[in-house]
């Protein structure tokens, strides 16, 4: 079965611009730029939920924007129900968008201040359908329904909705065209705790009952732990491990994997911890460390870590990026 | 889930009725509601002049020339007897004709070439930016004077003058607005909702930067008004016999010295009174056209 | 153990276009000698306003309407702006969670500390100087020497915050209140910044008010928790108790309410939306949401009983035994 969606070695580099760049351009004989995606590949199986984590920095969300083209790949494919859709022109592209859609991370703010929420849910079925007036409202209303707002909100502004009822907007928005696969970048980070609970639990009935497919972008791992079926973790612009959750939540091969588990805080004041913590701070993406890209915080270093990495199978359907492992 | 259609906290309580809310918020702001009342007033006046002013603008009567403040020529008279307040009310037409026109024109053309340099940004953007930075280098009213001198000096030609004057002022703030605009979360969604550019920049970009503009111009009125009052003191603007307040001022100073104060005194009043008012209601203005800011303390 | 800061019955009201509103309605704690204390709340829990009634910081059109806070003998509600600002940031000191906005961008950040000696312990420049070093040292900045000369720029977020931990602890203080110290930290950050807490609190003696509204910084950082629902407190107890037998209702459905990474067990949402807090009845604000609920809930707040050991909850459906706690 062809994937939903295939990223293969997708690359986003950005060219680095202003004085400070230009002397290193000329100091250093290379463009200074800011490999935020530096070659990452992985597969969303239809009707599946996967997982991509990391810290700040590491170029999950443009990873995101890259796959809904609000920065178009250095390099690199990305396929889309088996069409390459990475060098489409704009104009092919929007034939994909309805089947493609994204949810941000701030809830308020990814609505436009100055629209109704009927207005925002029933734009995408005003760009991409022939829908009349009547009917674009109906579907408009089953949608709010569904995610769970009261039609007494269909006429409000973004400021009169508290932070959930906003999110559950930009989650009809995304669903009103029945897209195929929705980026999610994390959606619930902005939300309370009770809140999150309850759009996460929206996430699941809506996916398992439309056969939605998320790629589900957070550093909540706890989050992700719930919701993924796989989970890819980045570090530094490249994937380091793929594996299903069980797995890799009980049994990280990657060290990285391993220091971001640790670091959880776990509610239960009798957990034991893993003590295993990395050192330093994530080094900028313009001076990406040759070989392990951990290599300098990890405590099990060794000088083979120097060599590229291979990326393995080290058990079946679970990939890491390690030379100890 | 059937508590989900209440999601989420609820709203801090029911919107009350918005004329309750505007009102209140005038009580506050007591200053600015004051500077409204002032310019409905003076437009009122100044559109109704046939019934409001009591005299003709330009009835000379000999008898009563230079006359002081009295009852029947509330203002006084000048060298000709024409009545002051019904000049002023007159004056007021061509004023606030001239600063309204000036403020939309200006707005206007300084609108659509800033949208022009946020839609196709790049080359077109740079060389929009680096003429209005030239025009920006003249300061603005030796700017206006020589678009007077050279034009001549019409009503027209004033009002042109004053636009061009402020077209930068509009166009580099509409600008920065779209460009921060651009970057908001919002316009990541409608871009990946599939919106075209030009819808992006119409519905989601450009009523979302009008505030700020909406504001510079309200405090760009009281400007207008200063320098067409300034081109007429010199003797560039609207010329006489049309009154106008910044040429009334310029003959009233002549009689200062000889004692009759009330021929300078009130259409200055005028000005500082219509400029003031203007600048009082710009930041008050702010605070209405933000959708965030309505049932706020 | 002797309590730092007894908070008594505190109450905040602000006022807003459409009425009163009492975001603090008579919240009580203390804070022990050496002691973290976890203040747990969701937004509009009143949490932050709590911190910031401490520290007699509130502003119009907010005020502080009642209670007592008293710290060493001395009745914080009751001091003059004079007394209180020698309160503030010596005795009081405040960690928040934008440490890159509370620094000064314009000095460098060994001369932010330095000047803290200089001017609460009216040390000399130099001497100070050699203090704030091994401040920055005793937090983890590595190579404090280099770093003391660099900027705020220069440091990452994590290490803004340890900056500004020395900061607080510069002065000594009785207590440190740290109102979310590690929101917009990454995990492994994040982690590292509430190990250093735990630690410093453990070896300068400073008392910690941790307020937060993640239940897992809560179970890995403190001592002791109060919880907070709308503006009333709900539950206060060791940190053991409340995650092994929650009391309180709202503290039960919270604990269920999470995803868990360490265990796969079903998420149960909280029923119900925070209540508003405009015309809102005088009993307890869980009232509304609460499956125990009963008439004289809505009627009259209920007080704080000891159903254990220091484990305290201000709940009738508890107190009459109605509401077995598990």
């Amino acid at each position: 079965m062809p994937a939903l969606c295939e990223l293969d070695d997708v690359k986003v580099h950005f060219p680095l611009r202003g004085a400070a760049a230009w002397l290193r351009t000329v100091k250093e004989h290379q463009a200074s730029v800011v490999r935020a995606v530096d070659g990452i590949s992985f597969q969303v199986q239809a009707g599946e939920t996967l997982g991509l984590v990391g810290e700040s920095g590491c170029g999950k969300s443009t990873v995101a924007r890259a796959l809904v083209r609000l920065v178009r790949p250095t390099g690199g494919h990305v396929r889309f129900e088996g069409t390459e859709i990475g060098s489409l022109s704009d104009q092919a592209f929007n034939e994909v968008r309805p089947h493609l859609q994204m949810v941000f991370q701030d809830p308020a703010a990814s609505l436009n201040p100055r629209l109704t929420v009927r207005r925002m849910v029933e734009e995408p079925l005003r760009l991409h359908t022939d829908l009349g007036a009547a009917e674009r409202r109906d579907r408009a209303e089953a949608v709010l329904v569904e995610v769970g707002l009261g039609l007494e909100l269909a006429d409000r502004y973004p400021h009169e909705l508290s932070g959930g009822q906003c999110q559950r907007v930009n989650i009809a928005r995304a669903l009103v065209t029945n897209p195929r696969l929705i980026v999610l970048d994390e959606p619930t980070s902005a939300l309370d705790v009770s809140l999150r609970a309850r759009v996460i639990l929206l996430l699941e009935e809506l996916r398992q009952r439309h056969g939605l497919a998320y790629l589900f972008i957070s550093h909540d791992l706890a989050t992700v732990r719930y919701l993924a079926a796989r989970v890819a973790v980045m570090y530094l612009g490249v994937i380091v491990e793929e594996a299903p959750a069980a797995a890799l939540f009980d049994g990280p091969a990657h060290p990285y994997t391993r220091a971001l588990l640790a670091a959880v805080p776990v509610p239960d004041p009798d957990a034991r911890r893993d003590p295993f913590v990395l050192s330093g701070e994530i080094p900028s993406p313009i001076d990406i460390p040759t070989g392990c890209r951990l290599r300098a915080r990890c405590p099990l270093a060794q000088p083979v870590c120097a060599q590229p990495v291979p990326y393995r199978e080290v058990a079946p359907g679970h990939f890491a990026a390690c030379h100890l492992v | 889930m059937a508590e989900l259609s209440s999601s989420g906290t609820a709203p801090l309580a029911p919107a009350p009725a918005s004329l309750r809310l505007i009102w209140r918020r005038l009580r506050r702001n007591w200053l600015s509601a004051a500077a409204l009342a002032v310019i409905v007033l003076m437009a009122f006046a100044a559109t109704l002049a046939v019934w409001v002013a009591p005299y003709e603008p330009d009835a000379t009567d000999a008898d009563a020339a230079l006359q002081a403040p009295v009852l029947h020529h509330l203002l006084g008279t000048d060298i000709y007897g024409r009545d002051l307040l019904s000049r002023i009310v007159y004056a007021g037409q061509v004023d606030l004709a001239v600063a309204f026109g000036a403020t939309a024109l200006a707005l206007l053309i300084g609108c659509s070439i800033g949208v022009v340099a946020g839609l196709y940004r790049g080359v077109i953007d740079l060389v929009i930016m680096r003429c209005v930075d030239s025009v920006m280098a003249f300061p603005a009213f030796i700017l206006a004077m020589a678009i007077t001198a050279a034009l001549g000096n019409s009503v027209g030609n004033v009002l042109i003058a004053i636009a061009i004057t402020q077209i930068p002022n509009y166009l580099r703030l509409i600008r920065g607005e779209i460009f921060r605009i651009r970057e908001m979360e919002y316009a990541d969604a409608a871009r990946v909702v599939g919106n075209p550019a030009w819808r992006i920049m119409f519905i989601h970009l450009l009523p979302n930067a009008l505030p700020p503009i909406i504001v510079q111009a309200t405090l760009a009125m009281g400007y207008a008004l200063l320098t067409m009052a300034s081109l007429s003191f010199i003797g560039l603007g609207i010329q006489p016999p049309q009154s106008e307040w910044g040429s009334m001022t310029a003959e009233g100073a002549q009689y200062i010295v000889t004692g009759e104060w009330w021929l300078f005194l009130f259409p200055g009043v005028a000005i500082v009174l219509m400029v003031l008012s203007f600048n009082l209601i710009g930041d008050s203005l702010r605070d209405f056209l933000d959708p965030r800011m309505r049932g706020v303390r | 153990m002797s309590a730092v800061i007894e908070v008594r019955d505190v109450s905040v009201r602000f006022a807003t276009d459409f009425g009163e509103v009492e975001a603090v309605d008579g919240a009580s704690f203390e804070v022990r000698e050496g002691e973290i204390l976890g203040l747990v709340g969701e937004s509009g829990s009143g949490k932050s306003v709590t911190a910031t009634a401490i520290l007699r910081l509130i502003r119009r059109p907010g005020r502080l309407t009642g209670g007592s806070i008293v710290l060493g003998g001395r009745d914080l509600a009751r001091l003059g702006e004079d007394e209180l600002q020698k309160v503030r940031g010596t005795e009081i000191t405040m960690v928040s969670q934008t440490p890159r906005t509370a620094l000064n961008p314009l000095i460098t950040v060994g001369e932010q500390v330095a000047r803290l000696f200089v001017l609460h312990a009216g040390l000399s420049k130099a001497d100070a100087r050699k203090r704030a070093i091994e401040m920055l040292a005793m937090v983890g900045i590595p190579e404090p020497e280099r770093r003391a000369r660099q900027y705020a720029h220069q440091f990452s977020g994590g290490m803004c915050q340890r900056v500004m931990i020395a900061m607080a602890l510069a002065t000594s203080p009785r207590l440190l209140i740290a109102d979310e110290p590690t929101t917009g930290l990454d995990v492994s950050t994040a982690a590292r910044i509430l190990d250093l807490l735990r630690d410093l609190g453990h070896r300068t003696g400073a008392s910690i008010l941790l307020i937060t509204h993640d239940l897992g910084v809560v179970a890995t950082t403190c001592h002791r928790v109060a919880v907070m629902h709308a503006g009333q407190m709900v539950e206060v107890a060791p940190v053991r108790a409340l995650f092994a037998h929650p009391a309180h209702p709202y503290t039960r459905a919270l604990v269920r309410s999470i995803p868990r990474i360490d265990c796969e067990v079903a998420m149960e949402p909280i029923p119900g939306a925070v209540p508003s807090l405009l015309n809102i009845a005088p009993g307890c604000r869980y009232a509304g949401r609460c499956p125990w609920v009963e008439e004289r809930c809505r009627q009259i707040k209920p007080g704080m009983t000891e159903i254990a050991p220091d484990h305290l909850v201000a709940c009738y459906a508890v107190e009459d035994g109605r509401a077995r706690v598990v």
